[in-house]
């Protein structure tokens, strides 16, 4: 049963809405990096970096920590799978509504004189 | 014939879903816009009752789709039509709301229906008021449980969240 209060999902989707975030964990699904990796390609400095990083963080699909002067940052498969999930169910059931028409759609063609309801335009 | 359904992002701002039908034009416009037909396949997540399905066709006219939910949670989404076009096209505001939570803010949703003869084939597009505003739907309008509504459907196709950029 989907859930529609789900705040540790809402974390997660506000995380992968910036395609800079996307872009780090793109580079963090090949092994673990430091900050300086994800932050070059996109020429980005560090405290900015270390802010899209903390907001991975927060929504649990990066773990840092840090060596000395250097964060070390890993990603992490489960939250991506339950968002995934979520997607694939919604997909689904509007397939399913499509599905439904088509249907409809078919009982339509088959009456040979259409029933136009009182009003319609 | 399984006709597929396809949605993707156009520009900054905007999401394209088309899908076919097997049905003439004027069939398809009926089942997409009479309540009554509406009310046949537009169903709401599992466990969820359509418990308003109102829409005044003419221009300025406004629409709502309401759904309850198993615990007496409320879904709804509304908006203005801004243009008619029998057996052609629609274009309208459309919002959503989920209990008392606050609107996320207003996009522009076109329907149209192209004949084909004895088939049908469909495009939506979703303007958004930002590029943010489309990107950001993408990831957090899941959580407020939109599948049923085909319109808004799309953010969450168009982005695959676990392919890198």
């Amino acid at each position: 049963m989907v859930q529609y209060r789900a705040p540790a999902l809402d974390k997660v989707f506000h995380a992968l809405a910036h395609p800079a975030r996307r872009a780090m964990l793109g580079r963090l699904a090949e092994g673990e990096r430091n900050l300086s990796e994800l932050a070059a390609p996109l020429r980005m400095s560090f405290p900015a970096a270390s802010k899209h990083v903390r907001v991975l963080e927060r929504a649990k699909l990066v773990r840092r920590r840090i060596v000395g002067r250097v964060h070390l940052c890993r990603i992490e498969g489960k939250p991506l799978a339950e968002a995934n999930r979520w997607l694939e169910e919604y997909r689904r059931v509007w397939e399913q509504n499509f599905d439904r028409l088509d249907d409809l759609l078919e009982e339509m063609k088959s009456q040979t004189v259409t029933k136009k309801p009182k009003g319609a335009t | 014939m399984k006709n597929t359904l396809k949605v993707v992002t156009r520009g900054e701002r905007e999401i394209v879903i088309t899908r076919d039908f097997n049905a003439p034009r004027p069939l398809v416009w009926d089942a997409m816009r009479q309540p009554e037909f509406v009310r046949r396949w537009l169903q709401g997540p599992p466990g969820w009752k359509m418990t308003a399905c109102d829409d005044d066709q003419r221009v300025g006219g406004e629409f709502k789709w309401a759904w309850v939910g198993p615990e007496g949670q409320e879904m709804v989404i509304k908006g203005v039509n801004k243009e008619v076009v029998p057996p052609e096209r629609v274009v309208r505001t459309e919002t959503f709301e989920v209990g008392c939570a606050p609107q996320a803010g207003e996009q522009l949703a076109t329907l149209e229906l192209a004949d084909h003869g004895a088939t049908t084939s469909m495009t939506i597009t979703i303007i958004y008021p930002s590029k943010e505003a489309r990107d950001g739907a993408v990831a957090s309008g899941m959580e407020k449980g939109m599948a049923f509504n085909y319109e808004r459907l799309d953010v969450f196709l168009a982005t695959n969240p676990s392919k890198p950029n």
